[in-house]
């Protein structure tokens, strides 16, 4: 069943702050009244924890503030708490993402609708504050939604919305928030934040129904299954990764009504592709440098376009094959990298591989890797994979995948 | 008008006066698979009827998992919650942040509700000791942690714990012929060390199950007093000690009487030694020898005289040269206030 907003409220005056990513994401945590939000440091994301404790501190956020003594317990006391009714947030980067695997993966099992950031980090060794996709990419088969963003004003809205699909009783999974680190986590833009009414309007209490831990519903949570029961639990996630294709564009048709927001496809952005020859795809921040080198490119008559993932689980498998189709070539931006995969290609480059294998149109598909450890993708380097996806729509073979930006 | 106060108020559990005041209501019942003459299965059984139908049970893997919660057959009456191996503290601490957030926002009910988190000696004393030790810090949520200790991992079939004594036959450190002893570490005290570390715990104590009524008395206390708490039991098991399961009540009582599981609590900073232990300390009865306990169990069976006599030497020293025997490992010059060197 469709949620309906029954009635939206008068559109109040929104407030335009100058903040960074980390900052929208912790303003949003206010607006969403979250209840336990625990914090360790690590950097870039634990920006989004010291703007947290600013609100706490300041009285503007009422919520049980917890710092915790690994980021394996951060996880894991959010955790619990979220099985008691309680709205949570919690976040991380790198290897500390890393260090809370084990709870990572027990957060989606038991239907624990957790919203965190990842401030995106490349993992050691050797160390590198910069952003790679490696960390947040890592629980991709573990039923997280994952969803990048690009901008500060995109990750508030996005935090709302990850609440909303997250807490839906026919999702009820976590969802993490990638944010590239330093581009989008320490970077200032103007912000609207919208007004705590309408907030309420588009995001329901959280009710965690039968499933609550609590003494007048004394059910007993995760017992031993065995091959007995696993099997079928396990595919109790994949239909709830399944419906969360619905939700997510339910939430956005609402968010788009009740804040007067419009993100078009909930799924992913497209830039400049209605007459685009070849296309670019690729996740977060890099959408800045494509943007400005494709307005070059096309004074130059070259054809190009970009897309920008959003939701990277669930995937948007129909929806981007349909679009990717109608290009007569295809260049995969990978801040990240699969040491051993298919074509030593980037992650992104072979889930959109492995789409592409049962669609009618196939055309043909280059893996950058390009921008690890935060190194700046350049408008020289767009040009110069623009150059590449060109030539293999011509025909030419020029190689599966190709590292951008390196030394030689 | 939801309370502002610091934390919330506790159930207030008086002690059982006695056996027959225990009651008969049970909130960890049939359904569990544990083994015969298992300690630890009634150490839940007690702990739960300690506190009373509107707790809550956080349980972090080991035994009293994968034994006791089959799905479809679970034993418990009231809420429980599976935890990772390494996660009670945090289990206890986040299921109280919530309840306290909740009920301070008025999004359900306010009422005091007890929040129980368990873990083996593996869970708590080697892997989950980092979140216990944050989480008795948190003076402001209420929340009790149970280390049940038998001292292996057992569940997993018998592997050495840090808390698993000098010398013990463990499938880790099983005796062969170029060593007889392969674990030769000495158990870790870790209910001594969570008292000294964490002052402003209110409370800390060592239960044993053969004393049934000392011991939910203790859990009831913990729980009325409020903010995190630690309780350590020892628990006698017939698997991992190897011994007849008539003999758990035994070796329970032969652990405190040998001197090698003193019973203290430690109230709001305050020391009492209990039970035997109490009687052992002010001379009114003996320490039996560790030989008494050791030659009961097979995972001592390789021992020698002299691993014996090693043993004794070690527990002796426990009670003679300690500053607190059994709970300060410090030696005896700071008792002479003699400046340290």
């Amino acid at each position: 069943m469709a949620r309906v907003v029954e009635k939206v409220p008068q559109a109040e005056a929104e407030k335009e702050e100058l903040i960074s990513g980390s900052e929208a994401i912790a303003v949003a945590c206010k607006l969403a009244d979250v209840d336990v939000i625990t914090a360790y440091p690590i950097r870039p994301y634990d920006t989004v924890m010291q703007y947290v404790a600013k609100l706490v501190a300041n009285g503007e956020l009422d919520c049980e503030y917890i710092v915790a003594e690994s980021e394996h317990s951060q996880f894991e006391i959010v955790k619990h708490a979220s099985a008691a009714g309680a709205r949570v947030f919690c976040g991380s980067s790198g290897v500390g993402w890393m260090y809370a695997f084990e709870a990572l993966t027990v957060t989606p099992a038991l239907r624990i609708p957790m919203v965190a950031m990842v401030g995106n980090r490349a993992l050691d060794d050797p160390g590198a504050f910069g952003v790679e996709h490696n960390d947040a990419l890592a629980v991709r088969d573990l039923g997280w939604m994952l969803v990048w963003v690009d901008n500060a004003q995109e990750a508030l809205d996005t935090a709302l919305v990850a609440y909303r699909v997250a807490e839906d009783r026919r999702v009820f999974l976590p969802c993490a928030i990638g944010c590239d680190g330093a581009f989008l986590t320490h970077s200032q833009s103007m912000v609207k934040v919208p007004a705590r009414s309408l907030v309420d309007a588009f995001l329901p209490p959280y009710n965690r129904g039968d499933l609550l831990l609590h003494p007048d519903n004394p059910i007993t949570v995760a017992p031993q299954v065995n091959e007995d029961w696993l099997m079928e639990l396990r595919k109790h996630n994949d239909e709830a990764m399944k419906r969360a294709q619905t939700v997510i564009r339910e939430a956005y048709a609402d968010f788009e009504g009740i804040f007067r927001r419009a993100y078009g496809n909930p799924f992913f952005e497209e830039y400049q592709t209605g007459d685009a020859e070849v296309v670019l795809v690729g996740m977060g921040t890099l959408s800045m440098p494509v943007k400005v080198a494709i307005r070059q490119m096309r004074q130059q008559g070259i054809k190009v376009g970009f897309m920008r993932l959003r939701w990277f689980r669930p995937f948007p498998t129909e929806d981007l094959v349909k679009t990717l189709g109608r290009f007569q070539g295809i260049g995969v931006i990978d801040r990240d990298y699969s040491f051993g995969s298919p074509y030593f290609s980037g992650v992104v480059a072979n889930e959109i591989r492995a789409a592409l294998y049962n669609a009618p149109a196939r055309p043909p598909l280059l893996s950058f890797i390009c921008g690890l450890g935060g190194r700046e993708v350049t408008v020289p380097n767009v040009r110069e994979m623009t150059d590449l996806v060109r030539r293999a729509a011509a025909g030419e073979d020029v190689g599966a995948t190709h590292w951008i930006g390196i030394r030689q | 008008m939801a309370s502002r106060l610091a934390t919330l108020p506790t159930q207030q559990l008086d002690p059982f006066k006695g056996v027959k005041k225990v009651p008969l209501e049970e909130y960890f019942t049939s359904g569990h698979r544990t083994c015969q003459g298992c300690e630890s299965a009634l150490v839940m059984k007690l702990m739960v009827k300690a506190a009373g139908p509107r707790t809550i049970v956080l349980g972090s893997t080991g035994c009293m998992y994968v034994a006791n919660t089959t799905y479809y057959s679970t034993s418990w009456v009231v809420p429980w919650m599976h935890t990772q191996l390494g996660s009670s503290g945090s289990a206890g601490l986040g299921t109280a942040a919530a309840l306290r957030a909740l009920m301070r926002k008025g999004k359900i009910k306010e009422e005091p509700i007890n929040v129980i988190a368990f873990c083996g000696d593996g869970g708590g004393a080697d892997m989950g000791l980092s979140a216990i030790s944050a989480a008795l810090t948190h003076t402001e949520y209420n929340f009790l942690i149970l280390l049940y200790d038998n001292e292996s991992y057992a569940n997993t079939d018998i592997q050495l714990s840090g808390l698993t004594p000098y010398g013990a036959h463990t499938t880790f450190s099983p005796p062969g012929k170029a060593k007889r002893i392969l674990h030769t570490r000495w158990k870790k005290n870790v209910a001594g060390m969570l008292a000294a570390g964490h002052p402003a715990c209110r409370y800390v104590a060592t239960v044993c199950a053969s004393y049934a009524v000392e011991m939910m008395n203790r859990v009831r206390k913990a729980l009325t007093i409020g903010g995190p708490t630690f309780i350590h039991s020892l628990d006698p098991c017939p698997k991992g000690w190897d011994y007849d399961p008539m003999l758990s009540h035994e070796l329970g009582e032969l652990a405190v009487e040998c001197g090698i599981w003193p019973l203290y609590e430690v109230e709001d900073r305050k020391l009492k030694l209990y039970g035997r232990t109490r009687g052992i300390a002010e001379g009114r009865s003996k320490r039996r020898p560790v030989r008494d306990y050791l030659l009961r169990q097979g995972r001592f069976a390789h021992f020698t005289d002299d691993d014996i006599d090693y043993f004794q030497a070690k527990t002796d020293d426990m009670w003679e040269t300690w500053i607190i025997p059994g709970v300060i490992p410090f030696g005896s010059d700071i008792v002479n206030e003699k400046a340290p060197v």
